[in-house]
């Protein structure tokens, strides 16, 4: 890998220099390809863009069945109402979300980085049994309960912790950035060590300054997986006050029909108004990181 | 050898030829003293990880002991009292597992079906777009769903198929009759696949896509050269160069198809008591029987004889894939 100075690799078309004259099948066949592109686009959008039309919507417009594209009756009373009812309940939830998500995602960064990096080094003798140790937890683990249970005894029910520490190191990710950190030249980390820094300098001013791509996407994974949790905060956070707003959203989306005591019924308007604000930060960020995150994925799926 | 050794001194040393001169192999201690001197800090580094792996996986994974062991609330993790296969031969006799069983197998099954093929063919579309802006586009856009919380995209199908809905207004106004899809049976694997392939299609794309970029152009060339035709290359060239990433891929959904995954949160999120003979797979049952109900062995006993299977299946597929692809996880 030698675009270590994230010069990102484009994926390019085959062939680009072939000037040869396209035959008329190859030209049908990039209409025909172009139709389908656009209907893929509009199919992946067209949730999100119902949401956002049903959100801006009116009341009343939402009980006469309101269904199109575009918001009938636009207001934003809908938005106010969802951020302030019950003395800014969302905007609480959404606080504990952001919380979790800082304190997660650093937390995550830090010791998959510390462990991936020391992995890294085939030759390092104790990766004979290390490498092996991490990678078996990938295929086989304690599944639902033995964890369940295991969190219920460290105490750790209705606290912060118990929320982020079943997901702080995830395997396929250090596994991701144990390729990248693989892919750095050798020559720069021996410079580094004849310059008379020790490894962990060599991890530090030398290694981790190089691996802005993989830092960069396994911030937004870790911090989209905090983001996204609801299922955590459902085994072990009762207390109303600590809910992450994606367990919040669970609730209130669980409505008629649903078994579960806390379902509320609310009207379309409300419930899209919030799945919009929920999204957006994450609408926000991925397309920016866009190229790290596919130059991130590609190492880590080119075998070593 | 022995002559070596037995005049061995730093003066002889010096004055001994270089092909009599044989290095002493240092004792075990002494290379761990030095290894530790060199590779101390990297040890260090990985204390924390490695100590959060014991605690938060392998302590759980030996915690699955509670699948013969009987737990009582706030006890020992790892269960006390003799072992027995009582709870293995509840469940076996259990007629809502073996329904959860089939619905585990049929629903990834499905998923895995159509989404495969799906997932290569857009990736072979997407690959002759030529202009590089629009590409960028669909790529950005169909990464989109990827990144968006299970909470939320169940929130959509439910809001999209709901009796007001715009998929029940459309059946509306052609002159059909209002389904409800999300209290039926037989709607929900339809609904679990597509919208499955729905969010996992433009994501699905990346690792061929990236494969795709590393095939060799002078390829492409040749076969031109050949008189082959677009479609012929892509038969020829592009899918051969791929098929390591494609068995890859496969061996890891294989692996999955008994699994968990992302299923149990899709699951979760949009069956009910209603829909249950379609919907409901081994980790929801597990789940109600576990942690609802409060049945932990019995629950453990399912749990592991899912994640057992799982390894299995995983490792045939794998076993497969090396013999068949030459490529293998392991």
């Amino acid at each position: 890998m030698s675009s270590i100075d994230n010069s990102t690799p484009e994926i390019h078309v085959h062939n680009p220099k072939n000037k040869i004259k396209e035959s008329t099948g190859y030209k049908v066949f990039t209409v025909f390809n172009t139709i389908i592109m656009i209907l893929v686009s509009f199919a992946t959008l067209y949730p999100f863009l119902y949401l956002v039309s049903q959100s801006f919507s009116s009341e009343q417009a939402i009980i006469a069945g309101h269904t199109s594209l575009i918001p009938e009756g636009f207001n934003i009373n809908t938005y106010i109402y969802v951020i302030t009812r019950y003395d800014c309940e969302f905007l609480k939830y959404y606080l504990n979300t952001v919380i979790y998500t800082v304190v997660g995602t650093v937390l995550s960064l830090l010791f998959s980085s510390v462990l991936a990096y020391p992995l890294s080094k085939t030759k390092l003798r104790i990766n004979k049994f290390l490498s092996p140790f991490i990678i078996f937890t990938m295929y086989f683990g304690g599944g639902l309960i033995a964890n369940y249970v295991l969190i219920l005894k460290l105490g750790l029910k209705n606290s912060m912790w118990g929320f982020i520490l079943p997901m702080l190191i995830s395997t396929y990710y250090v596994i991701l950035m144990r390729s990248f950190f693989m892919s750095i030249p050798k020559d720069l980390e021996e410079a580094g060590e004849i310059d008379g820094l020790n490894k962990f300098g060599v991890f530090w001013n030398i290694a981790i300054p190089l691996s802005k791509p993989i830092i960069a996407t396994m911030t937004l994974f870790y911090a989209v997986m905090y983001w996204n949790n609801w299922f955590n905060a459902k085994l072990y956070l009762q207390d109303k006050a600590k809910w992450p707003v994606a367990y919040f959203l669970q609730t209130i989306i669980r409505g008629a029909g649903a078994s579960d005591p806390d379902a509320t019924q609310m009207s379309a308007n409300i419930k899209s108004c919030a799945m919009v604000l929920t999204v957006l930060p994450i609408i926000c960020v991925y397309p920016v990181i866009q190229k790290y995150y596919v130059q991130g994925m590609m190492l880590g799926g080119v075998k070593e | 050898m022995s002559n070596n050794t037995k005049f061995r001194s730093k003066e002889n040393m010096a004055t001994e030829s270089r092909d009599e001169w044989i290095p002493e192999t240092p004792s075990l201690a002494k290379r761990f003293y030095k290894d530790i001197k060199i590779n101390g800090l990297l040890y260090v580094m990985v204390i924390i990880p490695v100590a959060y792996f014991i605690l938060f996986r392998y302590v759980p994974m030996f915690g699955n002991i509670l699948a013969f062991r009987k737990y009582s609330a706030g006890r020992s993790i790892f269960g006390e009292g003799p072992l027995t296969l009582k709870y293995f031969k509840q469940f076996m006799s259990a007629k809502p597992f073996w329904q959860a069983f089939s619905n585990t197998l049929i629903l990834n099954g499905l998923y895995l079906l159509f989404r495969f093929p799906l997932t290569l063919i857009f990736a072979l579309l997407i690959n002759e777009i030529r202009n590089l802006h629009w590409k960028k586009f669909v790529q950005t856009v169909s990464y989109l769903p990827h990144f968006i919380s299970m909470v939320i995209v169940c929130g959509m199908i439910k809001e999209l198929l709901s009796t007001q809905g715009p998929i029940n207004d459309l059946i509306f106004k052609l002159g059909g009759e209002k389904i409800s899809f999300i209290s039926l049976a037989e709607w929900f694997r339809a609904i679990f696949v597509t919208s499955g392939i729905w969010q996992s299609l433009g994501w699905g794309t990346i690792l061929y896509l990236a494969a795709m970029t590393g095939i060799n152009p002078s390829l492409y060339e040749a076969a031109t050269v050949d008189g082959a035709s677009h479609f012929q290359q892509v038969i020829h060239v592009t899918i051969p160069c791929i098929l390591p990433t494609i068995a890859t891929l496969l061996i890891l959904d294989i692996g999955g198809l008994v699994g968990s995954g992302g299923a149990f949160e899709k699951v979760f999120l949009l069956y009910n008591p209603m829909t249950y003979e379609t919907s409901d797979i081994v980790s929801t049952y597990v789940y109600r029987m576990g942690v609802e109900s409060g049945s932990i062995n019995f629950a453990t006993a399912v749990g592991l004889f899912e994640g057992l299977i799982n390894l299995v299946l995983l490792t045939c597929a794998n076993l497969v894939s090396r013999k068949v692809a030459k490529t293998s996880l392991w």
